[in-house]
């Protein structure tokens, strides 16, 4: 499929993000089953799956060219959303390696690299780029490494540093955010970084989480599907924002809630980098509304069933409380009960 | 789990003593090597006449060098296992068959300085240390204990580096103690060798207050692939499953051709967990607590093997 990118959607203010048909079809919808449980649902990050947004290490999708300009205006405003800590220039060469020829071999059409030894040239024609710097060599870019090549990538990426068996976030380029602080987190541990996920420590989950990252090989990246809401397609939900987003919640009515209400769903990619032995990890934000998902037959029966029997911590912790009932009131009259198959594809080819 | 594997063909092969030969390796494709960084390895899956071995060596070339691998091996003597099939079948232009570098002793990015201590072919996963520090202008000093025949090939292989901070000690007295206590603030230790040596050093600086954080040795870290051979019965289809050495209890059962639940193949998700009819897990997944693997009732066989020859499972 040719991608047709839509440069001129917004993540802000008029928030004129919308998903096309093809878009809605391979929307990497999170439910497998009617009911949802936090588990370590970690699998290896091979092509192919019940989505094309699985079909490479990192999906480049419609919303390409919007996003990279989103992420260029929360920088502008806030240069701190990207931040690498000294120790880890190794991995950030190692990140710019991964995904520039991750993107030249997948999307030739739209991406090239060029080597000549460590003579490098990159040309990103979506974003109109064309550069070239010796690899290794700091000074003959216009960013550090890492901020350079995650300007020109969709989603969030952090980098972890492995050492007393535990991993730390030591860098990151984070602007598309559902409610964490890059500031707040950098330097911390796994576990500390993921504090506040409740049921999760008890399962757990964490402790079994970071033995099975620490042994994570290079060439066997892994993934694994979180999932939120946001009212309205913002991509910046970041703490340091709340005062700009928090009182969306407070926007939503039985007439709008289809249109504002998004289904937010994190695909989470995990590489060991090679010359650094260090973590990268992706973030990448997949957002489509409850109406655009009702379209699919089967999403919007199972969406309206594992809403409403959302386990209530679950729903606090995802910050839902104001507006799930509005949504499960919305679906209820599209779902017959009827048994649906298991797995999340969305079991139709058209609209 | 095994993961992609690369096919590389035998560029040269060069002696280095009557025990030790370096192979140069390049992409059969003729592409570019993927990337590595110092301590990593390659695991090569060698095919003998009648058998198989699954041998690791460390990489000994620069990790900025993209054009060719090398490798050391050191004939094992007395052996007929891969590293004689590496010194006597192994001819230039074959392509051997490895795993994508991997690597269990990686180097600290947080180390002011860096203390290397190997013993004999230990030396080579410092063969690509010493060629990353050069190029960070890091500080490090490596000890070398070898067989005072072999000090000059050591010697040799080490030519290339600061002579200042290179000490081989063939034979000759030598104070770990008064090394490992004279060591400034952040030096993180790192020992690879007999396993002898590698325990000596790391006592030795236990002793001396070195915290576990900064010590480092190399173990090949085979413990999640392979082991020793043992059967697996299928209970429900009463399948007879020949388990090899090199490959894992999951893997085994996918060849035989079923296809049991599974998802992280790595001990970790929980998904694949089976019950145990007959016979003794050896367990090395993350999932089972202690209780679980005591009581011997269930496995998780991406990663776990039997201590018994045979082992009955609800499958
Ligand atoms: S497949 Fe995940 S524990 Fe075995």
């Amino acid at each position: 499929m040719t991608l047709a990118f839509k440069p001129a959607e917004t993540f802000r203010k008029d928030f004129t993000y919308r998903n096309s048909e093809a878009g809605i079809l391979r929307f990497p919808f999170p439910f497998a089953e009617d009911t949802y449980m936090y588990s370590v649902n970690i699998e290896p990050h091979l092509p192919g799956g019940p989505s094309p947004a699985y079909d490479h290490a990192f999906d480049v999708d419609e919303h390409y060219v919007a996003e990279c300009k989103e992420r260029a205006i929360v920088l502008a405003e806030d240069p701190n959303r990207c931040k690498v800590l000294p120790h880890m220039t190794e991995a950030q060469w190692d990140t710019l390696e991964l995904i520039m020829e991750s993107f030249a071999k997948d999307y030739p059409e739209h991406f090239s690299l060029q080597k000549n030894g460590t003579r490098w040239s990159w040309e990103n024609r979506p974003l109109g780029l064309k550069d070239s710097f010796t690899f290794g060599d700091l000074s003959s870019l216009p960013y550090e490494p890492f901020e350079y090549i995650t300007r020109q990538a969709q989603g969030d990426f952090t980098l972890q540093d492995q050492r007393d068996n535990n991993l730390f976030v030591d860098g990151g380029m984070v602007t598309t955010q559902a409610d964490w602080s890059l500031e707040f987190d950098i330097g911390m541990t796994f576990h500390e970084w993921h504090g506040p996920v409740p049921l999760a420590h008890q399962l757990g989950v964490f402790d079994r989480a970071l033995k099975f990252l620490l042994r994570l090989q290079y060439g066997q990246p892994v993934r694994r599907l979180n999932w939120t809401m946001t009212i309205n397609p913002r991509l910046d939900t970041s703490p340091e924002n709340y005062p700009v987003w928090g009182p969306d919640r407070n926007t939503v009515t039985p007439e709008n809630v289809a249109q504002k209400v998004h289904l937010r769903v994190e695909l989470q990619t995990l590489f060991r980098l090679p010359r650094s032995n260090a973590i990268l990890f992706g973030i990448r934000c997949y957002l489509a509304s409850v109406a655009e998902l009702a379209r699919v037959e089967k999403w919007r029966k199972r969406l309206h069933r594992v809403l409403r029997d959302l386990p209530p911590e679950l729903e606090d912790y995802k910050g839902l409380t104001r507006y799930r009932k509005l949504v499960v009131d919305y679906l209820a009259p599209f779902d017959d009960g009827a048994p649906l198959s298991r797995g999340p594809q969305p079991d139709q080819t058209i609209l | 789990m095994s993961g992609p594997k690369l096919n590389l063909r035998v560029r040269s092969i060069e002696p280095l003593s009557p025990l030790l030969k370096r192979f140069e390796l390049e992409m059969a494709d003729g592409g570019e090597v993927p990337p590595f960084g110092p301590g990593a390895h390659l695991r090569f899956n060698l095919q003998g006449d009648h058998q198989r071995w699954k041998n690791a060596y460390s990489l000994v070339t620069p990790p900025t060098e993209r054009r060719r691998y090398a490798v050391i091996v050191r004939r094992v003597e007395h052996s007929r296992g891969g590293s004689a099939f590496m010194h006597e079948t192994v001819k230039p232009g074959q392509i051997l068959e490895a795993s994508v570098p991997a690597n269990l002793f990686p180097v600290s990015q947080i180390a002011r300085k860096h203390l290397l201590i190997s013993g004999g072919i230990g030396i080579t996963p410092f063969l690509s240390y010493l060629a990353a520090f050069k190029s960070k202008a890091a500080g490090y000093e490596l000890h070398h204990f070898c067989r005072a025949k072999e000090a000059e090939i050591f010697g040799h292989l080490l030519r290339d580096h600061e002579s200042s901070r290179i000490h081989i000690h063939a034979g000759t007295e030598f104070n770990l103690s008064s090394v490992l206590s004279s060591q400034p603030l952040g030096t993180h230790l790192y020992t690879c060798g007999p396993e002898g040596l590698m325990d000596l050093v790391l006592d030795t600086a236990r002793t001396h207050g070195w915290p576990a954080s900064k010590l480092h040795s190399e173990s090949f870290g085979s413990a999640h692939m392979g082991g020793a051979p043992f059967i697996a019965i299928l209970k429900r289809s009463g399948a007879e499953i020949a388990v090899r050495e090199d490959q894992t209890l999951l893997e085994a059962i996918e060849e035989a051709g079923f296809e049991p639940t599974n998802l992280c193949r790595g001990g970790a998700c929980g998904e694949c967990l089976t019950r145990v009819l007959e016979g003794e897990p050896e367990h090395r997944d993350h999932y089972l607590d202690e209780g679980e693997r005591a009581s011997n009732c269930s496995i998780m066989i991406c990663v776990s093997r039997a201590k018994t020859n045979r082992i009955v499972l609800d499958l």
